[in-house]
C-alpha cells in the first residue's frame, strides 16, 4: 500500500534519500538542486537519519568527498545542477573509473552562458561520456522511483558504476504534484545494506585505490567499464522488475506511448514528454497516427529498444534539449540516428533543438513538430537535418 | 467542478503569490484532486512582478508547460494591472479576482476589453484586520476558492484549519486570525455587475 | 599480509581485462617489493664493512628501503630495489659507503 502525497520533484528526491538513509551526503548548493541538500541536512539535524552530512566548499570537493567516502566503504550521495556538475568534471571520471557506485540527483539546468538558471539538458548531456549511468525523469514520481532504483543498479556487483538521476530544473523540481511514495521500511528492504566487497577501511585487507595506470593496462581498465555498462542493461531491467513488484509501477529503458501503429513519432527526454503525450492525444483525435518514445535511460543507451520502437514509423522527430555544436544536431539526435543506421531503412529523421534555457514547451509547440513530420512525409524531403523549435528568425 | 481548472496568479516578489499557488494545490490535493502548483522562476527580486500557476484536475496531469489560457486569474496587487497583461488568454467564461480597495467598476475600467466576470476583494484590509500584517495571500486564496468553485467551502475551511494548526502549532492565535481572514474574504468578494 | 594473496603480483602487461582488478585497485600492501627497480641504476653504492660502525644513519634516508637491518646491524644492500641515488653515500660519516658508476 503506497502513500498518496504531493511533493515537488526536489522534495520527492529528498524523501527518497531520507528513506535510503545513506552513510554520507556531501553537497554544495546550486540552483535549482539546492533544496535537496537543504532538506537532507535538516533531516540530519532533526535526527531523522544518521547520514554524515559534509558541507563542502565546492562541487569539485563534494564529488571528491563522495569518492573518498564510497572508497572507504560508505554509501555516498550528492546532488547538483549546471555549473556545479561542470565543476565536478574530472571527479566524475574518477568516480566512474574507480568503480564507485555513488548516486547523484542532477536537477537539469542550462550550463552557461549567457548565465541562465532555467531548464535544459546541456549540463548532464555534457557529462554523458563520463562513465556514469544516466536516468531521466518525466515528473516527481519518476524522480523518486529512479532515485530508489539507482542505488541498487549502481551497487550491483556486475555494475559498480555511479548513477545520475536527472529531472528538469524548476519544471518538475519546484512544481508540487501528486505522487505515491513507498513506506520507508519497504524502501530500506529494497535497497538493502551497502556492503562493498573491497573497501579502504577494511581492517582485514590492505588495498590501494586510484594508482597511476600505465598504457599497458589503461585500455583494459576502460574496457572493464564498458563491460559493466553492458551489464547495467541487464541489471536495470532486473531492478525495474523487482521495483514493479514492490510499487506496481512499471519501468523500462524507454517508454512507448501510442507507438503500436504510429506513422509519426518523436523521441524525447524529461518533463516535456508529459506535455507531448497530451499533444499526441490531440493529434490522435484529429486522426493522425502520432506516437512518442520517451528515453528513461540514456546511459547505457537503449539502441535496440529504440530501433524496435521506431522501425515501422515513417518520420521521426528527435528532440534535443541541448545543443551539440556539431552542425549535425544534438546528442540525442546523433545517438538515435546512429542506432537506426544499418538496422532500419526508410525512416526519415529530423532533429529538433528545443526548450533551451527554460524556453517553455507547450502542447502547441509539440504539435508544430508533428506538422513538420507530416510535411516531410508528404514532400518526401527533409528540409533541414536539424533545426531549432520556435526560434525567432 | 469541471474536469480541469487552470489558475494563474500575478503578484510581486514577497507578496506570497507562489505560496498561494502551492497552498491552493495543497488544499485541493487534500480533497482528492490531482494538482500541480508551480511558479515561473527567474531573477528573484522583491517587488518585481511574478507569475505562479495552479492546475487542478480530476484526472492525472501530464502537461508541464505554463498556463496561457487560464480559467481564472488572481491579481495580488492592483498596481500590476497595466504593467502586466493580467487578462492575457483569460477565458471569457472564466473570471479575474483582484485584491483592491477600489470598487469593481473602477477595476473593470482598467481591464478594458476583458468581457468575463470581474471580482474584487480588499485582501489587504482583511489581512491587516485579522492577521495584523498585510499578507494578502490567505484572503486571496479564499476569494479564488469561492469564485472558481474549485471545492466545497466547508471542506476548504476544514483543510485550512488543519494546515494552519500544523504550521502554527506554537501560536494558536495566528490560526484563528488566518481562519477569520479566510471567512471575511469569502463574504467580502464583490462582483462587477455589467 | 600473505604474499600469495596479493593479486597485483599476478597481473602483467599480458593479462587480459578480466584478469585485472576493477579500476586498477591494488589488493594488498607492499607490492613495490615485486617491482625490481634496481635495473634503472647507473651508479651503485658499495658497503665497506670494515669501516662501518653500524650507526645506521644510512638506513632511514634510503628512499627504497634497500638497506636491510638485522639485530641492530645493517646488512649489504638490496640491489634488486636500490635505484642508485647515492643518498646513503652522502649520509655516511665513516667512508663505509662508496658510490661509483655501475659496471653491470
Amino acid at each position: 500500500m503506497s502513500i498518496r502525497e504531493r511533493f515537488s520533484g526536489n522534495e520527492a528526491v529528498s524523501i527518497a534519500i531520507k528513506q535510503i538513509n545513506p552513510d554520507v551526503m556531501a553537497a554544495f548548493p546550486i540552483t535549482p538542486s539546492t533544496e535537496i541538500p537543504q532538506y537532507v541536512s535538516s533531516y540530519v539535524a532533526n535526527g531523522e537519519i544518521d547520514t554524515e552530512f559534509v558541507a563542502v566548499e565546492s562541487e569539485h570537493s563534494s564529488m571528491s568527498a563522495c569518492i573518498g567516502a564510497q572508497a572507504a566503504g560508505a554509501r555516498s550521495m550528492t546532488a547538483t545542477s549546471s555549473c556545479g556538475l561542470a565543476l565536478m568534471w574530472e571527479m566524475l571520471y574518477v568516480a566512474a573509473s574507480l568503480r564507485l557506485p555513488i548516486t547523484m540527483p542532477v536537477v537539469n539546468r542550462a550550463l552557461s552562458g549567457p548565465i541562465n538558471i532555467n531548464n535544459d539538458h546541456s549540463d548532464s548531456m555534457g557529462a554523458r561520456d563520463t562513465g556514469w549511468i544516466q536516468m531521466y525523469a518525466e515528473n516527481a514520481q519518476e524522480a523518486y522511483d529512479n532515485m530508489i532504483q539507482s542505488v541498487r543498479i549502481g551497487e550491483h556487483k556486475d555494475v559498480l558504476l555511479p548513477v545520475m538521476t536527472c529531472q528538469d530544473g524548476f519544471i518538475t523540481s519546484h512544481a508540487v504534484e501528486n505522487i505515491n511514495i513507498l513506506e520507508t521500511e519497504k524502501v530500506k528492504a529494497f535497497v538493502g545494506e551497502y556492503k562493498a566487497e573491497k573497501y579502504l577501511l577494511n581492517p582485514e585487507e590492505n588495498i590501494s585505490m586510484g594508482p597511476y595506470d600505465i598504457s599497458a593496462y589503461y585500455m583494459e581498465h576502460k574496457y572493464q567499464q564498458a563491460v559493466s555498462m553492458e551489464n547495467a542493461k541487464r541489471v536495470i531491467a532486473e531492478v525495474a522488475s523487482e521495483f514493479e513488484t514492490l510499487s506496481g509501477r512499471k519501468y523500462d529503458f524507454i517508454e512507448e506511448y501510442k507507438m503500436d501503429d504510429a506513422d509519426f513519432a518523436i523521441v524525447i527526454i524529461g518533463s516535456s514528454a508529459g506535455t507531448a503525450k497530451d499533444a499526441v492525444d490531440e493529434l490522435r483525435n484529429e486522426g493522425i497516427k502520432a506516437g512518442l518514445v520517451k528515453i528513461r535511460i540514456f546511459r547505457p543507451f537503449p539502441a535496440e529498444e529504440i530501433v524496435k520502437a521506431l522501425k515501422n514509423v515513417k518520420v521521426v522527430g528527435i528532440m534535443d534539449k541541448a545543443e551539440g555544436y556539431s552542425n549535425n544536431g544534438g546528442p540525442l539526435g546523433a545517438e538515435v540516428k546512429a542506432a537506426l543506421y544499418g538496422n532500419v531503412t526508410g525512416v526519415k529523421a529530423v532533429n529538433f533543438v528545443y526548450g533551451l534555457g527554460g524556453r517553455d514547451v507547450k502542447i502547441e509547440s509539440i504539435k508544430t513538430v508533428f506538422e513538420q513530420l507530416l510535411e516531410v512525409d508528404k514532400t518526401g524531403k527533409v528540409p533541414a537535418h536539424y533545426q531549432y523549435l520556435g526560434l525567432r528568425k | 467542478m469541471n474536469e480541469r481548472i487552470e489558475i494563474r496568479w500575478h503578484g510581486r516578489g514577497g507578496q506570497g503569490a507562489k505560496t498561494a499557488s502551492l497552498l491552493l494545490a495543497d488544499v485541493a490535493f487534500s480533497q482528492g484532486l490531482y494538482v500541480q502548483g508551480f511558479p515561473e522562476y527567474g531573477p528573484e527580486r522583491m517587488g518585481a512582478p511574478i507569475t505562479a500557476y495552479t492546475r487542478l484536475s480530476s484526472n492525472p496531469i501530464r502537461v508541464h508547460s505554463n498556463i496561457y489560457e487560464p480559467d481564472f486569474v488572481a491579481v495580488m496587487d492592483e498596481t500590476l494591472i497595466g504593467p502586466v497583461d493580467v487578462t492575457s488568454g483569460l477565458k471569457e467564461d472564466g473570471a479575474i479576482v483582484v485584491n483592491t480597495s477600489k470598487e469593481p467598476a473602477e477595476i473593470a475600467a482598467l481591464l478594458k476589453g476583458y468581457k468575463g466576470k470581474i471580482y474584487t476583494v480588499d485582501a489587504a484590509s482583511i489581512s491587516l484586520a485579522t492577521i495584523g500584517r498585510n499578507i494578502p495571500n490567505t484572503p486571496m486564496l479564499a476569494a479564488v476558492v469561492k469564485v472558481s468553485g474549485a471545492m466545497d467551502k466547508e471542506a476548504f475551511f476544514d483543510n485550512m484549519r488543519n494546515s494552519f494548526s500544523h504550521k502554527f502549532a506554537s501560536k494558536p492565535e495566528v490560526v484563528d486570525g488566518n481562519m477569520k481572514a479566510l471567512k471575511m474574504s469569502m463574504d467580502g468578494v464583490n462582483v462587477y455587475e455589467r | 599480509m600473505c604474499m600469495k594473496d596479493n593479486k597485483m603480483k599476478g597481473i602483467t602487461p599480458e593479462s587480459t581485462y578480466d584478469q585485472m582488478t576493477p579500476g586498477g585497485a591494488i589488493y594488498g600492501s607492499g607490492n613495490s617489493e615485486f617491482f625490481n627497480t634496481g635495473d634503472w641504476r647507473v651508479a651503485i653504492p658499495a658497503w665497506i664493512e670494515e669501516n662501518c660502525k653500524h650507526c645506521l644513519l644510512c638506513v632511514p634516508v634510503c628512499p627504497d628501503s634497500s638497506i636491510p637491518v638485522k639485530d641492530g646491524k645493517r646488512l649489504d644492500f638490496d640491489f634488486d630495489h636500490c635505484k642508485g641515488c647515492g643518498i646513503c653515500y652522502k649520509a655516511c660519516p665513516f667512508k663505509a659507503i662508496t658510490f661509483e658508476k655501475d659496471g653491470k
